[in-house]
């Protein structure tokens, strides 16, 4: 089958590829229907990622946030015209010790494979997940960032007692925004503080026990664990804040990507005996534990609902630019795209 | 042994025959209830072993190899007949009709044209003129007109009927109209039968019947 991709070539500009694609038995294919602009994205979009890794990579198609419809399946577990969410990284080896998302080898989409934007994705069955009736597709569209969310939540509970603890988290965008509705959901007894640059930004946290500016943090501020998701020069600054205010033996989570080193107080680190753990991208059982998550809890379907800032029509390379732009201007919110393409 | 040439569909582009990589397009769509290759006789068997060394049983059961006409509104018509015989026809039957020879057809210019022909009635797939287009006069080589590019298109495939509808249309036309008939779409404003919606297609479908379209094609075609 000769299928389009839409590859990224140069600094905000998409081309068409062709390439001829043999559908093997053991894999499925799938018309992507909605997708979500990430980040990641549009660090490449607007070539904000060093020369050397852009040239590396390009031409190639972006995005990994998505969802899509099921055309063709030689397996039984699937049927058409199931709805199903992409799961962005692509193992080629199992181990027993180390998680799927954490083996070098593995690759993931738009950032060192093709992303979903294409016609359709030849996919194996490991690699997608059915979406339960009911949940909306500009929600689910981007619930891989709800997964990212959830890894990073279950690595921090790996290292320390999150139950009902005070938990800061350093990021009032996205991926802040989720990770703070998510522990809210699994742990009802624990207490929230987000740390953020923004007031306009903090008011969506409504959910959340306590808000506070980063330029204007009380002393008194103690929190038993932190998660930070601010990545980008933001880093810096939030892990500083975080080693003040942990309490001792206290943990964190770091989840913000950041181009250049970051320096750290290590001397702090040591006094407090502060655990750090990283926690990047997510696995399967990530995303079939959101599903679950999303099936049982109408309020966190609400709180994601808040999220969905624009749903763009595609049917065009022009179009996909535009969306691109948009989402650049918006700097709280997701914007999907129904692909047509 | 004769050097008989090998039909363009049945060339290799992007590691198999371009027939199997254009019904390969057409078999993703989940509206379709069957998929008639209309071939030359002598190409029957040709065709029905290809398709068996590259599809599955599954995808074989929506697959027809049907015997073609003398001409191109010869062989349509047979394709509606075996669609009458075999699957019976109903007021609102669509039949979307393509060239094997244009494998670059995507998932949206499909899609969009079932949705027009349920609408219309019929509809054809266009890009605009890029280049002038001069009405010429045979007789004496010389140009008769120019018509305005804004409102010139080119016609690429697919072309989608309602089939009731286009067989009626058929059924009107004078045994002159036939024999000079060489768009399907023309049945529909010779006889008057409904509107012909315009669907926007994209220059890389485009068709390939010479060594230079297929030279093209190839450097289109990449690798993951």
């Amino acid at each position: 089958m000769l299928n389009q991709v839409y590859r990224l070539v140069s600094e905000r500009k998409f081309e068409s590829f062709v390439v001829s694609e043999k559908i093997h038995e053991k894999s499925v294919v799938v018309k992507p229907t909605y997708l979500s602009i990430c980040h990641a994205d549009q660090r490449y979009y607007s070539f904000k990622r060093r020369t050397e890794v852009i040239n590396e990579k390009l031409p190639m198609a972006l995005i990994h946030e998505g969802i899509g419809k099921v055309v063709a399946t030689s397996d039984d577990k699937f049927s058409i015209g199931d709805r199903v969410i992409f799961i962005p990284s692509l193992p080629v080896e199992k181990d027993e010790l180390i998680e799927e998302n954490y083996l070098e080898s593995t690759k993931f989409r738009s950032s060192n494979y093709d992303g979903l934007m294409q016609e359709y994705i030849i996919s194996d069955i490991s690699r997608i997940v059915k979406i339960p009736d009911g949940l909306e597709n500009t929600i689910v569209a981007f619930a891989e960032m709800l997964t990212v969310a959830h890894q990073g939540i279950t690595r921090l509970s790996r290292v320390s007692d999150i139950s009902d603890s005070v938990i800061g988290i350093w990021g009032d965008g996205n991926l802040g925004y989720m990770v703070s509705a998510l522990i809210k959901c699994i742990y009802p007894e624990s207490k929230v503080y987000v740390f953020g640059h923004h007031q306009a930004k903090l008011n969506y946290f409504s959910f959340v026990d306590r808000t506070f500016l980063t330029d204007n943090i009380p002393e008194n501020v103690r929190i038993d664990q932190a998660i930070e998701a601010t990545g980008g020069l933001g880093s810096q600054m939030a892990i500083d804040q975080i080693i003040n205010s942990l309490e001792p033996e206290g943990a964190s989570v770091l989840m913000g990507v950041s181009e250049e080193n970051v320096p750290v107080n290590t001397r702090m680190v040591l006094q407090k005996g502060l655990t750090f753990v990283g926690s990047s991208r997510s696995s399967r059982s990530d995303f079939i534990e959101v599903m679950n998550m999303l099936t049982k809890n109408p309020l966190l379907v609400d709180k994601m609902g808040i999220l969905v800032d624009t749903v763009r029509d595609i049917k065009s390379i022009d179009d996909i630019g535009q969306a691109f732009e948009h989402d650049q201007a918006h700097a709280f919110g997701k914007t999907i795209m129904h692909w047509h393409l | 042994m004769g050097n008989t040439a090998l039909p363009k569909q049945f060339l290799n582009l992007g590691g198999m025959p371009i027939i199997i990589q254009t019904t390969s397009k057409f078999l993703l769509q989940p509206f379709f209830s069957g998929i008639l290759i209309v071939v030359p006789n002598q190409w029957m068997r040709y065709t029905s072993d290809l398709f068996k060394k590259f599809f599955s049983e599954d995808e074989l059961r929506k697959i027809s190899i049907v015997k073609g006409g003398n001409n191109r509104n010869q062989t349509l018509m047979n394709g509606v007949d075996f669609i009458e015989n075999n699957f019976g026809l109903n007021d609102e039957d669509i039949i979307v009709t393509h060239d094997a020879v244009r494998p670059f057809v995507s998932s949206k210019i499909i899609e969009e044209n079932v949705k027009a022909a349920k609408k219309y009635g019929a509809a054809d797939t266009v890009i605009t003129a890029t280049d002038t287009i001069v009405e010429g006069n045979l007789a004496n080589d010389l140009i008769k007109s120019i018509p305005d590019r804004k409102k010139m298109y080119q016609g690429q495939t697919p072309q989608t009927f309602n089939i009731k509808k286009l067989k009626s249309g058929y059924a009107k036309l004078s045994e002159d109209q036939k024999s000079i008939l060489t768009d399907a779409a023309k049945i529909f404003l010779l006889t008057d039968t409904s509107s012909v919606k315009m669907v926007e297609g994209e220059s890389i479908n485009f068709k390939i019947t010479k060594i230079f379209d297929l030279k093209m094609a190839e450097l289109l075609v990449g690798e993951r």
